[in-house]
């Protein structure tokens, strides 16, 4: 047992910072909240199914707030449901992390002009990291979205000087 | 029964002045205009008339024609496969027509949207309130002079 130990290739000591120790762990298990309002969701169940396998990256649906680190804005963003997502985006944890998936959740989409109900991008209620666009997105429009939301969390500094 | 045959039987029963009017050009199925307080009478006789036996109402809308309110019901028979439009008239500036709820109760719903949305009150409703809108939005957004807020609770409309 000890002489295998001894072989192994890079030995038995890892040298890491605590800060990439950190960013692996979050990034390696971005919950998302069960959460969709327009027909993104469909895409978005599509791609955390069989077939897309959005739990290879760690990412499976949570159904409520409190356990979740990511929410994924699928669909259309009413103003009546705006004070709702702003509620749900509160209950979160921290960290918490933001996509806005499809063009409504961008900029309104096809709500842009001459709607008086649509929120005109969900950025307007609450902060988003990466913008997915696609009306709706394919499914790997969504899963480069995660990857690159990945990168976001890789490059953050957790101690000292903050950028 | 073709939409004028049943406007016929309506002539017939109610009269020139409850219903006043057949449309053919422009809208499917015929319309035939009925006076706007005699409205529930005439559906219910279309409902349990045996000849016209009208036992669903597919929709029921609000149109809002600028010098005009219009409020138009799409009326099915399940057993005679025939259809009508009825459409009643009212006042713009203070849009009030009787409720079909007691008629049909899938109405309820229906006249609360065109409440909602147009602005039009149907007298006599049980619950007359917002449906798609949150309850504190201002006016109605459908009608053609509605002038959108800047504003909804903080958020640019």
């Amino acid at each position: 047992m000890k002489k295998n130990l001894l072989q192994a290739p890079e030995g038995t000591v890892m040298l890491s910072t605590v800060d990439k120790f950190i960013n692996w762990s979050r990034r390696s298990s971005l919950w998302y909240l069960l959460f969709a309002t327009a027909c993104c969701g469909i895409e978005l169940m599509q791609t955390g199914a069989s077939r897309y396998d959005l739990d290879r990256f760690g990412a499976v649906f949570r159904a409520t707030p409190r356990q979740s680190d990511l929410m994924i804005v699928a669909g259309t963003i009413t103003h009546k449901m705006a004070e709702r997502v702003k509620r749900l985006y509160d209950q979160m944890p921290e960290p918490k992390y933001v996509i806005a998936m499809g063009s409504c959740a961008n900029t309104g989409g096809p709500f842009y002009k001459d709607s008086y109900c649509v929120v005109k991008g969900v950025d307007l209620i609450i902060p988003v990291d990466v913008y997915v666009p696609g009306c709706p997105p394919r499914p790997e429009a969504l899963i480069d979205g995660i990857i690159q939301l990945q990168k976001i969390i890789d490059s953050k500094k957790n101690f000292g000087e903050k950028a | 029964m073709t939409a004028r045959e049943i406007y016929e039987v309506l002539r017939e029963k109610f009269g020139e002045e409850v219903v006043t009017e057949f449309q053919e050009e422009n809208v499917d199925p015929p319309a035939v205009v009925v006076a706007t307080e005699k409205v529930a009478e005439v559906l219910t006789f279309l409902r349990d008339d045996p000849r016209t036996l009208f036992d669903s109402l597919m929709c029921l809308s609000g149109v809002d024609y600028e010098d005009r309110m219009e409020v138009v019901y799409h009326l099915h028979s399940m057993t005679h496969l025939h259809k009508v439009t009825v459409k009643v008239r009212t006042d713009r500036e203070n849009p009030k027509v009787p409720t079909v709820e007691k008629v049909y109760p899938v109405a309820s719903f229906h006249e609360r949207e065109a409440y909602d949305l147009l602005g039009i009150v149907f007298e006599g409703h049980s619950d007359l309130r917002r449906i798609l809108l949150p309850e504190d939005w201002p006016g109605h957004p459908l009608r053609k002079d509605y002038v959108y807020p800047d504003s909804y609770h903080g958020i640019k409309v």
